[in-house]
């Protein structure tokens, strides 16, 4: 029996509907109506159309089968809590929304084909059918839930389509990508010949997850060149080793990095990227990257507190739409999202899951170029707290092997090997999938503030990538071996087959050790907080990874094959030649409207709309905000107190700069390594106990330059951690973001995204009184420089906006730099310093206007008075050499400030005024008179229909 | 002198029950945070407390509409000891989310609170006016309190409202004061009919409202933080540790006093 409700509110423009499929009483379905409808500002109608207005045509959006629909699960909630009635398997009720317009809507818009089903009907058929139909999207699953032998006794040829497209099926469709190349191919032909036997169709499916690229890492491990340890070993963690800094308590082993914030406790941190989902579907794959993020917080140790999101994504600009048409396939049926759209939805992902999570969204940022049209980038981090006696963990012999949260369905199949690959037409629709942040917040408190205290468990990992498949045999390197039960893993329903079972990344679960003897009190505790507990299978010493279905063996293999049987595929690289020239430029004759227009810059303006859409107050921990002074400038740096009875804080900030790869991937790395620790310093951090997080995202990481380029990339950031001793705690990379499909000609064409290096940067403090904010506060105030300039604007936003990319890029003087970041701390310490700002992207000029529009007063200032080396106006007040910071100080404190820079690069440059206006001078000549309002206007001239 | 007993709920998705369980305890409460379902099993009861806190969250994900699944919960398991803990002297109070719950138990009167006019979660700071006399909010005229929430514009037909203006129970309205001078902003964040950004029982003993006490009690959660430390700084002055927002918690626990 079908049950229709339609619920039409004052406050939406659509008619929720509720379709329930179950056998109900009338008295049932009225109470249903009743709970599910406010009173005030809504009414229901049952079985029967709304009253509509006037319209054309009614369409319905709704999810198709088997996608997560959460308003759909709180509603079966509420309504077998009302009429104490469960639902029998197979019974369900499924959500949609229903709208009404005067012209016919077109379905490519509305909705994204690969997770939601839309339903049109002209008006004269609505009437005439009086209404929509009655839709239920049950799963039905017709899978033969028998395990496949896999025949690997075959051409390399064979083998190799095996790896690149899976396994065939008896009807001679491809299961989807196994990412194994013909190495890894081989050697696994070779294992179980060894064996006398072909491998499962769970095995092989098993070890693709294990040995992808996304869980190996083996470009960052494999030899390249010279380095024969590989470029994490040598470069990465290597450079933490030789730093040695006692502050690092927990790094590269554990989901999390983690460092000392007092006696009791460490704040961890990592950064995972969700590219690829999120250019399929940005919501759902943004708020999956999220929440999954925030599950290595949960999954470190034996579980840290979320107590910060961290954000930033790299879009193609929304203008791009108009021009940039890209279709996944040659029939140009398939077409790529737009732009705009991508921003929208990966911006409104990390809207539900920070948000719904009640974990603060702080710090972030946006980056433009058009060659993130086929791939954007998503990048998501989350910072955790956890007392000091709870990160060490270990899996004992004879624990129960348990799964909480989420339950297991087909979606999310092949995420870990779909996001070692190019995007193109073969890309796999059920990588894709919607988050769930309240099962997962849930699931979160009842570990986190629960079970943890109680001692019941030993171990804990999250199930993102690969799944069981992978968490399992994880944590069973911890004491040497498991068995599983497959068909004792819950279900969301019938019919999945055993392999997807196992590999299935479907969201909101963790696996955890359980001791026997703790099984009953864990268990009561889950059942308590309305999450679901349930045994899969037990850990032992044998040292095997085995899984059983319905009593058939169905996976066995020895741990030491399936964790370091992978070969290592050593790598060339090749430099390339290409030296770029600086442009020939004319004089430029009005800097105040150069000035102006490059505030209007997508990489430099303002983007409020998501600052105040992201909840960063959350937890009351809100020290340094998003958004700073008294017109809301975004900042690149904010900090919080997540202990309201500590005066401790954690100052976080990024570094990102692609765009400086396109001159040398070695600066460009160095250059954000320093934003992001002098951001940190400029904010009142200690220089000397900033610890950073690398993501590395690349593109075409196969062809021996793009591998050139990875190893310089590499080797600055182990050659400035070791200058600038700030040691990496954790990193992740994502090394094929490349797009390969077709134009609207329908010729082939392939889109890479720039080289591009993430660097986090975290900081404790002892005092959060001591912070510094970017805009300055009073009249008088003397302005400060630190550092020097020079000619450096190869592309940088200045040349960008000019039509050039030029040559010379930023170089880092990291001991000359260092000196200066010691003595600033010290100045923030004595309380000299009312204002900083480090300079970033657009150069000196822009970084003077936001700290002048965040404090709304106006700026005196004298260009020549810039300590370096320049060669024109424009390029002192655009170049975008490193290791500068804009202060201010107040005049009192003058001496003080000056004699802690005696001998270094420092200039006082000016004042702070109270007229409204940016004045820059040189000698007597104004060159810029710009007004706060109209600067203002261009810095938020961007979004403003967000 | 004997400390009064709160209990913050929790479960399903609020979230802000550790800073609304430090905001009462150093305003000199004695506070458990207790999960629902230890209410319903009755390993906690109601009758052990004088103030219930329903603290701020993303309960139930908002689906079916914000506050409601919790509040149908509360209705099906505990309503009687809702109604019982009502009857005696004693302050409940709903924040956010727990002031959604609140008005979809139907606690005050058929008042309703929808999305906001831009139908998006908004997070900014907001300046409001005490208008009625809520134990809650004694001692205070004005305060500045951040809000974060995408359904809390307050709706009701006139002739409910009218009631709310006749029997007091308007409780804060948003107005234009510093924050929003200091920010530049408009005073009505979210379109709440005549300002309303909170409102009480006809007691008054019962408040609810969207702004965030906990998120607004310490000086440096203010967003003009920066400029008035370097103010006081330079006046020599000391930096206080507290600001407005605690006085609301202060005001329960002094009732009980």
């Amino acid at each position: 029996m079908i049950t229709r409700i339609e619920i039409s509110s004052i406050d939406s423009d659509f008619i929720t509907v509720y379709t329930i499929d179950k056998k109900l009483s009338s008295q049932q379905i009225s109470q249903i109506a009743d709970i599910l409808t406010n009173p005030v500002s809504q009414k229901a109608s049952i079985n029967k159309q709304s009253k509509t207005n006037k319209f054309l045509y009614a369409y319905e959006i709704g999810f198709l089968p088997g996608v997560t629909d959460n308003i759909a699960n709180t509603s079966k909630e509420i309504i077998e809590d009302k009429l104490k009635n469960k639902f029998r398997p197979g019974e369900g009720v499924y959500s949609s929304k229903l709208f009404f317009a005067t012209s016919k809507p077109d379905s490519s818009k509305l909705i994204n084909p690969l997770i939601q089903r839309i339903h049109i009907k002209s008006k004269k058929d609505y009437l005439k059918n009086k209404g929509m139909d009655k839709i239920v999207p049950k799963v039905n699953l017709s899978g033969k839930l028998k395990v496949d032998l896999v025949d690997l006794n075959v051409s390399d040829e064979e083998l190799t389509e095996i790896g690149k497209s899976g396994i065939k099926d008896k009807n001679g469709t491809r299961r989807g990508p196994l990412a194994l190349d013909l190495t890894y191919m081989k050697t696994i032909a070779k294992y179980f010949k060894k064996h006398k036997r072909k491998p499962t169709d769970v095995e092989l499916e098993s070890i693709a997850q294990t040995w992808s690229e996304h869980c190996k890492h083996t470009i960052f491990a494999d030899p390249i060149d010279e380095i024969k340890e590989g470029l994490f070993k040598t470069y990465i963690k290597g450079a933490t080793v030789k730093i040695n800094k006692p502050f690092c308590v927990s790094v590269f082993t554990d989901n999390s990095g983690a460092i000392e914030f007092d006696k009791d406790y460490l704040i961890t941190h990592k950064v995972e990227t969700h590219n690829s989902p999120s250019a399929l579907d940005p919501f759902g794959g943004a708020i999956t990257g999220i929440v999954g993020v925030n599950r290595d917080a949960i999954g470190f140790g034996l579980g840290a507190k979320p107590i910060v999101n961290t954000y930033g994504f790299c879009f193609a600009p929304p203008a791009l739409d108009k021009k940039v048409i890209l279709y996944k396939d040659k029939n140009l049926s398939n077409k790529m999202l737009p732009p705009l759209k991508i921003l929208q939805g990966v911006v409104d992902g990390v809207n539900s899951g920070g948000n719904c999570s009640g974990i603060p969204t702080t710090q972030g940022f946006l980056v433009f170029d058009n060659r993130f049209a086929g791939k954007p980038l998503v990048f998501v981090g989350t910072v955790g707290l956890i007392p000091k006696n709870a990160y060490r963990k270990k899996a004992q012999k004879g624990d129960y092997i348990v799964m909480v949260g989420g339950r297991v369905g087909q979606d999310g199949i092949h995420g870990a090997t779909f996001s070692s690959e190019a995007l193109d037409s073969g890309s796999p629709a059920t990588a894709v999938q919607i988050g769930d942040p309240i099962t997962q917040k849930k699931l979160s408190d009842a570990l986190i503030k629960e079970a943890r205290k109680l001692n019941l468990y030993n171990s804990i990992t999250d199930n993102g990538a690969g799944g069981l498949s992978c968490s399992v045999a994880e944590m069973a390197k911890e004491c040497g071996g498991c068995i599983v039960e497959l068909d004792k893993v819950p279900l969301k329903y019938p019919g999945l087959e055993p392999w997807k079972i196992w590999i299935s990344e479907s969201q909101e679960r963790m696996t955890l050790a359980v001791p026997a003897k703790e099984w009953k009190k864990f268990y009561n505790l889950m059942r308590k907080r309305g999450v679901e507990a349930t045994v899969i299978g037990e850990f032992n010493d044998s040292g095997r990874c085995v899984v059983d279905y319905k009593g058939k063996r169905v996976m066995d293999i020895d741990m030491q094959f399936l964790h370091y049987g992978l070969p290592k595929r050593p790598m060339k690289t090749v430099k390339d030649d290409v030296v770029l020239k600086e442009p020939k430029l004319a004089k430029v004759n009005n800097l105040t409207s150069v000035l102006n227009n490059m505030l209007s810059r997508l990489n430099i303006c303002g983007y409020e709309f998501i600052s105040k859409q992201y909840d960063h107050e959350v937890q009351a921990s809100s020290v340094l905000k998003p958004l700073a002074g008294k017109r809301r400038i975004n900042t690149e740096v904010t900090a919080v107190r997540p202990r309201l009875d500590s005066n401790k804080a954690v100052i976080l900030s990024q570094g990102i700069l692609p765009f400086y790869s396109d001159i040398d991937t070695y600066h460009m790395a160095s250059s954000s390594i320093d934003t992001a620790i002098r951001n940190v310093v400029a904010a009142g951090g200690d220089p000397n106990t900033i610890a950073l997080l690398d993501n590395f995202c690349w593109c075409s990481s196969n062809d021996s330059y793009r591998l050139y380029q990875l190893k310089q990339a590499a080797k600055a950031c182990s050659d400035y951690s070791l200058l600038y001793k700030t040691p990496f705690i954790s990193g992740k990379d994502s090394m094929f973001n490349d797009f390969k499909g077709y134009d609207k000609q329908g010729k082939p064409i392939k889109i890479s995204i720039p080289p591009t290096l993430l660097i986090s940067s975290i900081c404790v403090i002892d005092n959060y009184l001591k912070v510094v904010s970017i805009d300055v506060k009073f009249p008088g105030d003397l302005v400060y420089i630190l550092g020097d300039t020079y000619n450096e604007l190869g592309a940088s936003e200045y040349f960008s906006m000019l039509g050039y990319i030029g040559n010379c890029v930023p170089k880092i003087d990291a001991i000359k730099n260092r000196k200066l970041y010691n003595q600033f701390y010290k100045a923030v310490k004595n309380n000299l310093v009312a204002s900083a700002i480090s300079v970033g992207r657009g150069g000196f000029g822009v970084a003077l206007a936001k700290t002048a529009m965040s404090g709304n007063l106006g700026m005196d200032i004298s260009l020549g008075k810039l300590p370096g080396k320049f060669t024109r106006d424009e390029f002192a007040l655009f170049s975008e050499s490193q290791g500068r910071t804009i202060a201010t100080v107040a005049p009192q404190n003058k001496k003080m400030f000056e004699k802690l820079f005696k001998g270094l690069s420092i200039a006082l440059i000016g004042k702070v005024t109270s007229n409204k206006n940016i004045i820059i001078n040189v000698g007597k000549k104004k060159i810029v008179d710009l007004s706060l309002q109209t600067a203002l206007k261009s810095y938020k001239s961007n979004f403003k229909n967000l | 002198m004997r400390k009064p007993k709160v209990i913050v709920l929790s479960g399903y998705g609020l979230n802000c029950e550790e800073e609304t369980k430090f905001a009462f305890d150093i305003a000199g409460a004695k506070t458990d945070i207790v999960h629902i379902n230890d209410l319903i099993d009755k390993t906690y009861s109601l009758k052990n407390y004088q103030v219930i806190a329903i603290p701020g969250g993303f309960s139930y994900g908002d689906d079916t509409g914000s506050g409601n699944a919790y509040a149908l919960k509360l209705k099906n398991h505990l309503w009687e000891d809702i109604l019982n803990f009502i009857e005696k002297d004693t302050l409940v109070i709903g924040i956010c989310n727990g002031f959604q719950i609140l008005v979809r138990l139907g606690i005050f009167a058929n008042v309703a609170l929808t999305h906001n006019t831009k139908p998006r979660y908004l997070n900014r700071w907001v300046d409001l006016e005490i208008t009625n006399d809520s134990p809650w909010l004694s001692r205070i005229d004005k305060l500045s309190l951040p809000i974060a929430h995408g359904e809390g514009r307050f709706y009701a037909s006139k002739q409910v409202l009218d009631k709310l203006t006749t029997k007091k129970m308007i409780a804060l309205e948003y107005v234009k004061g510093e924050m929003c001078q200091y920010q530049n902003l408009q005073a009505n964040p979210n379109g709440s009919m005549r300002n309303i950004a909170g409102i009480t029982d006809e007691t008054g003993r019962i408040l609810g409202l969207m702004p965030h006490p906990e998120r607004g009690m310490f000086f440096s959660q203010r967003p003009d933080f920066p400029l008035l430390k370097e103010k006081y700084l330079r006046e020599r002055r000391k930096l206080p540790e507290t600001v407005d927002g605690i006085k609301i918690f202060q005001n329960a626990v002094n009732y009980f006093r």
